[in-house]
């Protein structure tokens, strides 16, 4: 399947590919296409392997896989605190049902909701980079844990407990829809003005600032957006799980697992995130429930090889040349790469 | 007021085994800018090799210091070797090792798990307790402090007073100036690496009786207060780190004599007050604000 790279195909100079009409032709090809396999295959997900649990799951992963693609893909920032994000999601639209007794599309918005200000109070973080930005989002998910681990307002200790508002049925069609939302924003991000903005950011900040992107705002979306995925993710979590205790929404391997899948699929892509997902839980569910100390491990390994040999993720495999890793190019002596006269 | 003094020496004595765990950290971040998010794993790694010791040949536990050292130089040098040169050549040396390292964190566990099991592991008490101020603390309290003193000290000597640690403190400084006078690099990062790996394995042992035992999945919880330290210390400054992890030791236990179930915010709540106010640490001099 050809991936387009829009900047590419904007940068190529004329006269070396096809019409301009037919390139148009192609890179919307290449933005339908991805949108209808992704649909297609999580469509047909029942009747390949018939637990909606399991594949509802899945689809809540690709989610906060895609937002990590958003925040650290395309602006560099490594949000290791991202489970913040999918409780106060998971939170948000459960007290809205305890409290409020809004209805389930109601919660879903409103888990969204919650993310998104909670996102937008701790963006002052966005100030720090690095290790530090990474760590102080972590510190910042497990602070949000203690409070609502601890408080009686949030039923830390007594536990949630939710009236069921969709059938599995209904909650997996809600998902699939949301993941194919989530990745018509992400081909927005890759393809837009807007993500052309996020990449120059993330390359050099002060050049983006210079050449008149507004740095601050336009990274403050990004980390916007991305929450409101994570909030969706956990609403869509609360209304399948719909009881649960505050260990759960919090837990920091969920961090790391969306992060992995998505470095594993490829970040900065729009499909990406979604391989990396179904390889990896896949993966999860075949291994990981019944040994999970060798999933762990596999995991373990399996992180060290990728950061070491594989930084672009699987998709890099059969992205443009110069995003292939160099060994793989030794391996895979395709047809050489057409000369460029100087 | 008996209450606020034991958490008062307490949070000294935590303290000061915090700052035992915090410098090595703050070596690998100082010098080569690696987020070593196995840190705590390879210290409950020496406090496995401290309860091995234990159990197998009935000695004290705290030989295994001695004995962790040349092994973790050994096993430290083997995974600089496999990791750090490639790390270093990424374009983002910062965040690809902390995955990396959360990497081989989950490896660390994984094994320890399939070794040991998850249940908590404990250490045969040193002997009575010692009386403080007319207060009894125990023994391996005590003496975890106390071992942490002369580890700080040696890390201090190391840093000020040899010539390594000139190099190493100038590659800290700038790596490129410290490259055009003539300072080997590649052989200040590689002992670096492995110093820093060795002082948490030698942490192990103290770990295990500062925190009453030890699982697998203790480690990432260590690593976070490590890093809440060796930030509110400023990195590159041991002396720092050991009055960072005095701060923490005291925060944390004064939290725990007044407020218990707030214990576990502690870390996490220093260290974003520090980040968002006083990025450069209480002991540094540059900000690292992007």
């Amino acid at each position: 399947m050809p991936e387009l790279e829009s900047l590419e195909d904007v940068t190529t100079p004329p006269g070396t590919g096809a019409s301009p009409a037919r390139h148009a032709a192609a890179r919307w090809f290449g933005r339908i296409a991805p949108l209808v396999v992704v649909g297609a295959v999580l469509g047909a997900g029942p009747s390949l392997y018939n637990n909606l649990a399991f594949l509802t799951t899945l689809a809540i992963y690709i989610l906060l896989a895609q937002g990590v693609n958003i925040v650290y893909g395309f602006t560099g920032y490594l949000p290791f605190g991202f489970v913040g994000f999918f409780g106060a999601g998971i939170y948000g639209s459960s007290l809205a049902i305890v409290y409020w007794h809004v209805g389930g599309y109601a919660a879903i918005a409103l888990g969204a909701l919650t993310s998104v200000v909670a996102a937008l109070i701790l963006s002052p973080l966005l100030r720090l980079s690095g290790a530090y930005f990474a760590l102080a989002t972590l510190a910042a998910s497990q602070a949000l844990y203690f409070i609502v681990a601890n408080e009686s307002w949030t039923f830390g200790e007594s536990g949630m407990s939710l009236p069921l508002l969709f059938s599995p049925t209904a909650l997996y069609v809600i998902s699939v829809v949301a993941v194919v939302v989530a990745l018509i924003v992400v081909l927005y991000v890759r393809d837009s003005h807007f993500g052309l903005s996020l990449r120059a950011i993330r390359s050099d900040a002060v050049s983006a600032a210079m050449a008149g992107v507004n740095v601050v705002r336009t990274r403050t979306i990004a980390w916007l957006v991305s929450a409101a995925l994570a909030g969706v993710a956990g609403a869509l979590w609360a209304l399948m799980t719909s009881a649960f205790y505050a260990e759960t929404p919090f837990d920091l391997t969920i961090s790391v697992y969306a992060i992995v899948f998505a470095l594993f699929g490829g970040v900065r892509t729009a499909v990406g995130p979604v391989v990396g997902t179904v390889v990896l839980y896949s993966l999860y569910q075949y291994i990981g429930i019944s040994n999970p100390q060798y999933f762990e491990l596999i995991y373990g390994l399996l992180i060290v090889v990728l950061v070491l040999f594989l930084p672009g993720g699987l998709t890099s495999l059969v992205g443009g040349r110069g995003d292939r890793p160099a060994w793989w190019n030794r391996l895979v002596r395709r047809r050489a790469a057409p000369e460029v006269a100087p | 007021m008996r209450l606020f003094e034991y958490a008062l020496v307490s949070g000294v004595l935590y303290g000061l085994f915090y700052g035992f765990i915090g410098v090595g950290l703050n070596l690998l971040f100082g010098v080569m800018r690696l987020v070593n998010l196995a840190h705590g794993d390879l210290v409950v790694w020496g406090g496995y090799l401290a309860y091995s010791l234990t159990t197998s040949a009935h000695v004290n536990a705290l030989w295994a210091i001695p004995l962790s050292i040349p092994l973790a130089l050994v096993g430290g040098l083997i995974l600089y070797l496999i990791t750090v040169p490639r790390l270093r050549r990424s374009e983002d040396t910062e965040t690809s090792s902390l995955i990396l390292f959360f990497g081989v964190s989950q490896v660390l566990v994984a094994l320890a798990t399939m070794k040991y099991g998850t249940n908590q592991v404990t250490l045969p008490e040193l002997g009575n307790p010692v009386m403080i101020f007319g207060q009894p603390y125990a023994a391996s309290l005590v003496a975890s402090a106390a071992l942490a003193v002369p580890a700080l000290a040696l890390f201090y000597y190391y840093l000020y007073r040899t010539r390594l640690g000139l190099a190493t403190r100038a590659v800290m400084a700038n790596e490129e100036e410290a490259i055009a006078s003539g300072v080997r690099v590649r052989r200040v990062a590689t002992s670096a690496f492995v110093i820093g790996v060795a002082f948490a394995a030698a942490a192990g042992p103290l770990a295990t009786y500062m925190l009453g035992g030890i699982n697998p999945t203790t480690g990432g919880g260590l690593t976070i207060t490590a890093f809440t330290i060796i930030i509110i210390g400023s990195l590159g400054n041991p002396l720092g780190t050991a009055a960072g992890g005095i701060l923490y030791g005291l925060a944390s236990s004064l939290t725990q004599a007044y407020a218990a179930p707030w214990t576990g915010l502690v870390p996490y709540a220093l260290l974003l007050a520090v980040v968002l106010l006083r990025p450069s640490g209480l002991f540094g001099r540059r900000v690292r604000v992007a």
